[in-house]
Parts: structure tokens; C-alpha cells; sequence
């Protein structure tokens, strides 16, 4: 850890220089300046039984099934994945394949609910006396409760905090530096609920075993900051930091080197150097979860940009059509051209507004045609050097587009493909204007794909290897026993010589 | 010119000597060139190349038996990865091998199954369950999709399938093109 010494900084940490990155324009007032506000309950309710990392929850209920808020709709085993469960009380339509909110459009197994409208809750189960609990028992409830990590990244939170709890975590750090365009969620969240920002930061700090924790936020935050600093009131052990609003420095690799200055290793984990990152909305539904014994059923989303008529923060329910939001929202404007889950620099285009809004679903960005650069045609590569410049993890990304588009995969690698962190930093500097970071998306999922094959044909060659050990020793075997047979017949028919000999045995 | 002669007839010996410990003291069990060419091939251990699975089609290639272009799973990739580790001229691949195709994996039609142990034996990865006159039924993990199952099959019980992806394994298309089994 380095030293404190710097002015400025509230807390006087010293903040590291972020490698690479840009100064985007922030648009992110646009959605401030309204209250947050919870719509009116849709007609009907999606809920993908697959919203995290790993393997999809298996339903419990049927179509026809009356359910309470909060009752559990799915689960899996909590080594695989997290729990789903109904965002309102209601009765079940189906259980059908719809499109799911993902970047494929790939539909996936969704649990259709119809509200009843009373919003009536199931018994809830909080750990009352988690202060005292043991850890695993307070990650078997995250698990339970549905709790994933809601920076969008969904990967199941008890597992990565069980990660760090095996190698042992000093610091719990709680990301509140949402850098990307346009996304405040987090920002609403830390403004009208610190509390249970912090209450969530005491019970993973619990769970995790982690001595101190490090709420980040952005510089320009400024109402966040007096907030959650009366909500942190007079503990020690919690450190509010603001660190520059610079892209991508919400990233958990790039966070940790502006705070710490450590560099996590690419083949490696933030768990290796002892911290546990965690978003602060996560830590909302962790103190949810555990104190409230409330599972994860709605979140913060941010509906905004140009195309929207009054863009603003919602506390949405999981499962709710995008286009009740937008509804919500005053509707599209005239001008609405595109419809973009997430921020402008890593979302992804949605098909349809009837997908609805999961655990990933930070952001709904409804651009109008101003927003949206003119498509220009792709140039060659002409070596500038700007991609690397401004690249957080330090790669080479003329290089590697070159590798990944010739399908010179090994090269790639050592090339570390596998750090590339999406941001896009790298399109958005190029003026060749090639789409650097789906090419780098792409060869990542080759990448993973020729692990599989490699993995599943290790295991076939094993396979194959204990039948023939196992045929050749039974061979042997049989050859055995037909000598010691043949031996004992000669030395019985030496000995009798009338003996017959017995059928039976030899054909055995 | 006795001089000459004798120090090279020692040199010689001395040499002769080293290389001949070291032969000895640094010998290679197995070729380490077939454990390399092992690893490229995909292990479908399917026997289309001629040889009874992986390993021995690995052997030949070392010994110059075979040539690299017989292997359809590996398809052009792994043939290029072949001629890349010996350092030879990739060739498509030959025809008479089969063709490159989606790895399948193997279903058996439970309803028809008669029992008769066939297929079982004729796993090379043991990933067919089952008893006599039971039901068997293929452990799709294990399976690697050889077809070896289906000639023995007495009632043609069994399927070559492309296995279900469940969402779980999707990756980002190349630029410029559409998902791969995306939109349904």
C-alpha cells in the first residue's frame, strides 16, 4: 500500500496516475436533476431464470402458480449460480423462452408474471444477529437472496466474496466511480440511500473478513460526498475517496492501481493483492439481503439521453418491459433512434423495448440521431499509436487487431488479448475508425472457446487412455487365467490320466 | 603428420565418448515430437484418419507414415497448426478422410434401445452407460461426438446431435457479421 500524503484528497490518500484513458463529456445531470421514483406496476413481468454469471436457476414454480413478492422462482446450486425471485406478488402465466436482455438477443427460459397488484410480500428472513454470524452463513444468504454484482458484470457476489475470504481480504472496496456517460445510478443510489450503502459495506466487511473499507466515488460527485460521509458518521474504518472522473477508472483493475498503485496481474485476480471490489449498488442489495432479508428484486436504472422525453433514475423492478420505463419516462421522443443497454461505451443495442430490465440492466440509453456518430467507412491501420496511448491495460491494440483478424490466435495471447477490459478507448481515439474492441470482444470468445476444446480434449485423451489401460489389462488377465487353467488341467490329466476333461471350465 | 593423425583419432574418441554418455544419460523415453502432435489433434479418437485414435495417428505422422491432412475434426486449423509444428506446407484435406464438420454428440433413443451392448463397446472414451437388456444412455460430456456408436447399433437407436448451448457459452460474433445462432 503506498503512503498518504497527498493534499486535496479528502482522507489524504495518495492517488495513483491511471494509465492510459480519456476525458469524456459526462451528460450525467440529465438524469440527476429528477427524483428518483418507483413506476406503477406493469402488466406483466419477465423474469429471465438466467441473469447472472454461470449456470442458469431451474424453476420451482409452474405456470398457473400464485406467488408472493419475493418468493423464490428459481434456484441453482450456490457453487453454479444465484436464486431468481418474483419482483411482485402475482400469478405465474408461463414459463417460456423470451429474449432475455443480452447482447446476443438470445432468448433463454423466462418465468412470465401477471401482477396481482396488492405487491404482497413473502415472509421475509433476515440474519438478525449477522454481526455475530459466521461468514459462510451471511454468503448462504447472499446466495439465497440472489445477490450478483450490479456493476454489470453480474457475477454472483457471494462467490467472489468467498474468493477473497480462501486468500485471505484486508480491503473491501466499494466502487461508487461509475465512469461511464451518461450512467447514474449509482450516483442517485449513494445520494438518496447512503445508509444502506453503508450497512452493505459493514456486512460484506463481515463476510469477507476485510480490516478497512474504500468507498470511491467521482470527483464531481459533491452532495454524494457530504451524504455518505454523515451516513459513515464517526467510524474510522471507512475511507471516502474521490478520484478523477476519467474513463475507464470505474473498472475494478484500473480503480485499484489509481488507489493503491498495485497492478493486478492479468492471469490474475483483484482477490491475489487482498481486496474485494465490490459496486456500491451491490452492497445496497447485500445490506437488503442479509439485514432486511430482502432478496434482489429491483434495482436503480438510469433512463436516459436525448431520445427520451424526462430522463431520470428509477428504482425498478426486475422483470419490468424496458418500454414501461421509457413509458414512464414521458415516452421516446420524435427524434429516438436507438436504444442502447448500458453506457454509450460498452452498452449494447437492445432488439426489442418489450426485453425487460434484469440484475445487469444498469442503464437504459435512448439515443437520438444527433447523438449517434455518422457510420464511417473503415481505413487501414495507419500505426499511430493513439490505440495504445489511451489503452488502461497497456496492450497493443494495432497489434492485436492484426492478430485477431488473421486468426493468429497464439499470438494474440502472448499478446495478453485476454487483459483487453472492452472499454472501447481504443475505437473511440482511432481515425481509421476500426472497431477495435468488437474485434478484441471476438477473439476473446475464441480465446475461451479453444480453452473448452483444449480442456475437453485433455479429458477425452484420459478417457481414452484409462479404456485402453483397462482393455489391456483384461486381456492380460484372461490370458492369465486361461494358462493357470491349462496348467492345471495338464498336471490333473498327468496325474489321472482318465480324467475327463470338464467342457464347462475351459470355454471360461 | 603422426601428430596430426592421433590428435584427431583422440578427439574423435573423446567425443565419440561424450555424445555416447550423453546419449545414455539424457535419453528421451518417448518422442516428445508425438506427444506434441498428440496435442493438437482434437482426441474424437473417431479413427477417420485411418488409425485406431489419436495417439497412433500421432505416432505414424512422427514416423513419416501418414500424411498431416487426414485428421476431418481438427479440420483446416488443425492442419495448419500441424504443418506449423513441422514445418511443412499446409494441404486441405483429403477427401477420402470425410469432411469437417459441427461437433455433434451422440443420443440414444432410450424408447428403442434394446440392450444389446454394442455401442458400448465401441466407445472409445467409455461414455455409453448401460447393461444387457437395459437401457443405455450416453453421458453427453463424455461423449466427443465420433460416430463409432452408430454402425454397431442393431435398430439405429442412435442420433448424432449438435449439442444444445444453452446461452452459456455465446461469444461475440466477428465485426461486420451476424451472431452465430443468435436471434431465435
Amino acid at each position: 500500500m503506498s503512503v498518504p500524503h497527498d493534499a486535496g484528497t479528502p482522507g489524504g490518500r495518495f492517488l495513483h496516475r491511471l494509465r492510459g484513458g480519456l476525458r469524456l463529456r459526462h451528460h450525467k445531470q440529465v438524469s440527476c436533476a429528477r427524483p428518483v421514483e418507483r413506476p406503477v406496476l406493469p402488466d406483466v413481468l419477465i423474469v429471465p431464470l438466467q441473469q447472472h454469471l454461470g449456470l442458469p436457476a431451474q424453476a420451482l414454480v409452474q405456470a398457473g402458480d400464485r406467488v408472493l413478492k419475493g418468493q423464490r422462482l428459481g434456484e441453482v446450486d450456490c457453487s453454479g449460480g444465484v436464486s431468481v425471485h418474483a419482483p411482485t406478488s402475482g400469478t405465474v402465466r408461463a414459463i417460456e423462452h423470451r429474449p432475455m436482455s443480452h447482447p446476443s438477443g438470445r432468448s433463454g427460459p423466462c418465468v412470465v408474471i401477471e401482477p396481482d397488484g396488492q405487491d404482497r410480500w413473502c415472509e421475509p428472513s433476515p440474519v438478525t444477529d449477522w454481526q455475530t454470524r459466521e461468514p459462510r452463513d451471511l454468503l448462504d444468504a447472499l446466495c439465497a437472496a440472489g445477490v450478483v454484482g450490479l456493476g454489470g458484470a453480474v457475477f454472483p457476489t457471494h462467490q467472489k466474496a468467498s474468493l477473497g475470504r480462501v486468500r485471505g481480504t484486508r480491503t473491501l472496496l466499494l466502487n461508487g466511480a461509475e465512469c461511464e456517460p451518461y450512467i447514474s445510478c449509482d450516483e442517485m443510489l449513494m445520494r438518496e440511500e447512503p445508509h444502506r450503502v453503508i450497512d452493505g459495506a459493514r456486512v460484506l466487511q463481515r463476510a469477507s473478513g476485510a480490516e478497512h473499507v474504500i468507498l470511491a466515488i467521482e470527483d464531481q460527485m459533491g452532495a454524494v460526498f457530504d451524504a455518505l460521509q454523515q451516513a459513515v458518521g464517526e467510524a474510522t474504518d471507512i475511507e471516502l475517496v474521490k478520484v478523477p472522473a476519467i474513463y475507464p477508472e470505474g473498472g475494478e483493475r484500473q480503480l485499484i492501481q489509481v488507489l493503491t498503485g498495485q497492478e493486478v496481474p492479468a492471469d490474475g485476480l483483484p482477490a491475489d493483492l487482498g481486496i474485494l471490489v465490490q459496486n456500491v449498488g451491490t452492497a445496497a442489495a447485500v445490506a437488503d439481503a442479509v439485514i432486511r432479508g430482502r432478496p434482489l428484486i429491483e434495482r436503480y436504472v438510469t433512463v436516459t439521453g436525448h431520445g427520451v422525453a424526462e430522463p431520470r433514475n428509477l428504482l425498478a423492478l426486475i422483470g419490468t418491459p424496458v418500454s414501461h420505463l421509457v413509458h414512464h419516462c414521458g415516452g421516446y421522443r420524435d427524434d429516438a433512434d436507438r436504444l442502447v443497454v448500458g453506457g454509450p461505451m460498452m452498452g449494447f443495442s437492445l432488439r426489442s423495448d418489450s426485453e425487460p430490465v434484469v440484475k445487469a440492466s444498469n442503464c437504459l440509453l435512448v439515443l437520438s440521431a444527433d447523438d449517434l456518430r455518422a457510420p464511417q467507412p473503415e481505413m487501414p491501420c495507419i500505426r499511430c499509436g493513439e490505440c495504445a496511448r489511451v489503452c488502461p491495460a497497456g496492450l497493443l491494440p494495432q497489434q492485436l487487431q492484426w492478430q485477431v483478424r488473421t486468426g493468429q490466435w497464439e499470438a494474440a495471447a502472448d499478446h495478453h488479448l485476454r487483459a483487453c477490459i472492452e472499454c472501447g478507448c481504443c475505437d473511440f481515439v482511432c481515425p481509421s475508425h476500426i472497431p477495435l474492441a468488437a474485434w478484441f470482444r471476438h477473439g476473446k470468445g475464441q480465446l475461451k472457446a479453444q480453452a473448452r476444446e483444449r480442456a475437453a480434449a485433455d479429458h477425452a485423451r484420459e478417457r481414452f487412455d484409462a479404456r485402453a489401460a483397462r482393455l489391456e489389462r483384461q486381456k492380460q488377465e484372461k490370458r492369465e487365467r486361461l494358462a493357470a487353467k491349462k496348467k492345471a488341467l495338464r498336471e490333473r490329466s498327468a496325474a489321472k490320466k482318465k480324467t475327463p476333461v470338464p467342457n464347462e471350465e475351459v470355454r471360461r | 603428420m603422426l601428430i596430426a593423425v592421433v590428435t584427431l583419432l583422440a578427439l574423435g574418441l573423446l567425443i565419440g565418448l561424450g555424445l555416447g554418455w550423453a546419449a545414455v544419460r539424457f535419453r528421451v523415453e518417448s518422442d516428445p515430437v508425438i506427444d506434441q502432435i498428440d496435442a493438437i489433434l482434437p482426441q474424437t479418437q473417431c479413427g477417420q484418419c485411418g488409425y485406431p485414435g489419436c495417439r497412433p495417428y500421432a505416432e505414424a505422422i512422427a514416423s513419416d507414415e501418414a500424411d498431416i491432412n487426414q485428421c476431418p475434426p481438427g479440420g483446416e486449423a488443425g492442419i495448419r497448426a500441424l504443418a506449423d509444428l513441422l514445418g511443412r506446407e499446409p494441404k486441405p484435406l483429403n477427401p477420402e478422410n470425410g469432411e469437417e464438420q459441427p461437433t455433434t454428440v451422440a443420443v440414444i433413443d432410450e424408447q428403442a434401445c434394446i440392450g444389446c451392448t454394442l455401442c458400448i463397446q465401441a466407445c472409445p472414451v467409455d461414455a455409453i452407460v448401460g447393461a444387457a437388456k437395459l437401457m443405455h444412455t450416453v453421458i453427453e460430456q463424455e461423449c466427443t461426438g465420433c460416430d463409432l456408436c452408430l454402425p454397431p447399433c442393431p435398430v439405429d437407436c442412435i442420433a448424432m446431435v449438435i449439442p444444445d448451448q444453452d446461452g452459456t457459452v455465446w461469444a461475440w460474433p466477428e465485426p461486420g457479421r451476424p451472431a452465430a445462432g443468435g436471434v431465435q
